[in-house]
């Protein structure tokens, strides 16, 4: 019993520790996928509206968006949530950018 | 919260860090800038009153995602919760260690993907969609959650995808195989299915079904149809889903509204929102291998959620069950922390 509650405290600590040694300087800004500001040409921009529309219509559907993350797991969350919510990769391509303009 | 089906043993701990290891020391090797193994899921307190006895239940849910490369990605998830009750000498409580799902994801093009390993089984729309405390509106899953979902996971493979996205609508399969497995970190039936979804976004309509067969004892087939709306420009939800097998059938209805159109989502009154939901079972048959109830039940659920700054969320309800085996009242609270983050500084 002791070892089981040793062994659940020191995972809650690990959690617990993880995100203020993980987050690189360049984290995203607190709602960063909901409102990301980066514009850099016409064709950028549609897909970025592609992408708002995509978000909303497809992750929107079970929950709100994150207040933010760092850029550098975008990636892995849109892997991630391709099979869970069977995106198309044109989808996840400019879900991916609108998170990560 | 309540699906602790699969107990680790030592040695479920040591395989499940076994693959998390490995996958994330490949990970290491491979990941680009965006591709940093993730950790994510949630974490909360609940209480849960009936009868004037109130239990406790503090739980996390983490889930770890490693991305092998740009088409293959590692992840899984675990539950872990203690629940404090009350008993004649007092408080007395029980913990449960559950390895909810531990896949591998391989993405085969832009329509396909195949899944191996223990996945969380595409019935229906609340298993893989509305389960994870941070989601759900109410702490109780609907009384017809454990119907083709079985154990809730599944051991076997599955392929899945979106057959069809353009502007107007999308259109996405699954269809799984799972192998009968009664090892106590990866339990499953035997079963075969599949489920398929369309969504209109101009209409923002979702409109899916599923379909299962489940050899147990004897062959099941189970069926359910889920509809979603939500009305554009608004922040109001509908969804509901009804339910079929061979001896039982039930439905649920559930709304939430945000109250974000009164000062924005971020003032005091917009963060509330009231949800609702109604459900009934029916029952023609005894069967207990089926997950529902064992007699006629009917159950509403109101509810006031609030979300705090920092992905922290209130939630509270009332719950009135009446059953021919006794009525019930339930009232519940807690409060859930939605964390993600990655493993490691990105390069």
């Amino acid at each position: 019993m002791t070892r089981y509650f040793t062994s659940i405290g020191l995972g809650l600590l690990c959690v617990a520790v993880l995100p203020m040694i993980a987050q690189p300087p360049d984290s995203a800004p607190p709602n960063a996928a909901a409102s990301p500001t980066t514009k850099r040409d016409r064709t950028n921009s549609a897909q970025q509206s592609d992408g708002e529309r995509k978000f909303t219509q497809n992750c929107g559907r079970c929950h709100t968006s994150p207040e933010g993350f760092s850029p550098a797991i975008s990636r892995t969350i849109l892997q991630h949530m391709r099979v869970r919510a069977s995106l198309g990769k044109q989808d996840e391509e400019d879900i991916l950018h609108f998170l990560n303009p | 919260m309540w699906n602790c089906r699969n107990r680790l043993t030592h040695r479920g701990y040591r395989v499940l860090g076994t693959c998390i290891l490995t996958g994330a020391f490949i990970a290491v090797s491979y990941a680009p800038a965006q591709n940093i193994p993730l950790i994510s899921g949630g974490a909360g307190f609940f209480t849960r009153t009936s009868g004037g006895k109130t239990s406790y239940i503090p739980t996390i849910e983490p889930l770890a995602a490693a991305p092998l490369g740009s088409h293959a990605l590692v992840e899984g998830r675990a539950n872990l919760l203690e629940d404090f009750f009350p008993s004649a000498s007092g408080y007395d409580h029980v913990h449960f260690v559950a390895l909810t799902y531990l896949q591998m994801d391989y993405l085969v093009g832009a329509h396909a993907t195949i899944v191996a390993g223990e996945y969380l089984t595409p019935f229906g729309s609340y298993n893989e969609r509305l389960a994870p405390i941070w989601i759900g509106n109410f702490q109780d899953p609907p009384l017809t959650a454990g119907l083709g979902t079985g154990t809730g996971s599944s051991v076997g493979g599955m392929l899945r995808g979106s057959a069809i996205s353009t502007s107007n609508y999308s259109l996405d399969y699954a269809a799984f195989y799972s192998a009968a497995s009664s090892n106590q970190n990866f339990n499953s039936q035997n079963s075969w299915g599949g489920r398929s979804s369309i969504y209109v976004p101009r209409a923002r309509f979702e409109l899916g079904a599923s379909f299962s067969r489940v050899n147990v004892t004897a062959q099941t087939n189970n069926v359910a149809v889920h509809a979603w709306w939500e009305p554009a420009d608004s922040s109001f939800k509908l969804r509901s889903e009804y339910d079929h097998c061979t001896h039982a059938q039930g439905y649920w209805i559930e709304a939430d509204y945000r109250l974000s159109p009164f000062g924005g989502p971020d003032s005091a009154l917009g963060r509330l929102e009231p949800v609702f939901r109604w459900q009934q079972v029916f029952r023609n048959s005894p069967d207990p291998s089926d997950g529902l109830p064992s007699a006629d039940t009917q159950r509403i659920d109101a509810g006031l959620n609030y979300h705090l700054p920092h992905e922290v969320r209130i939630i509270t309800s009332y719950s009135r069950q009446l059953s021919a085996t006794g009525n019930a009242n339930l009232w519940q609270t807690g409060i859930t922390y939605r964390f993600l983050f990655p493993t490691w500084r990105g390069r």
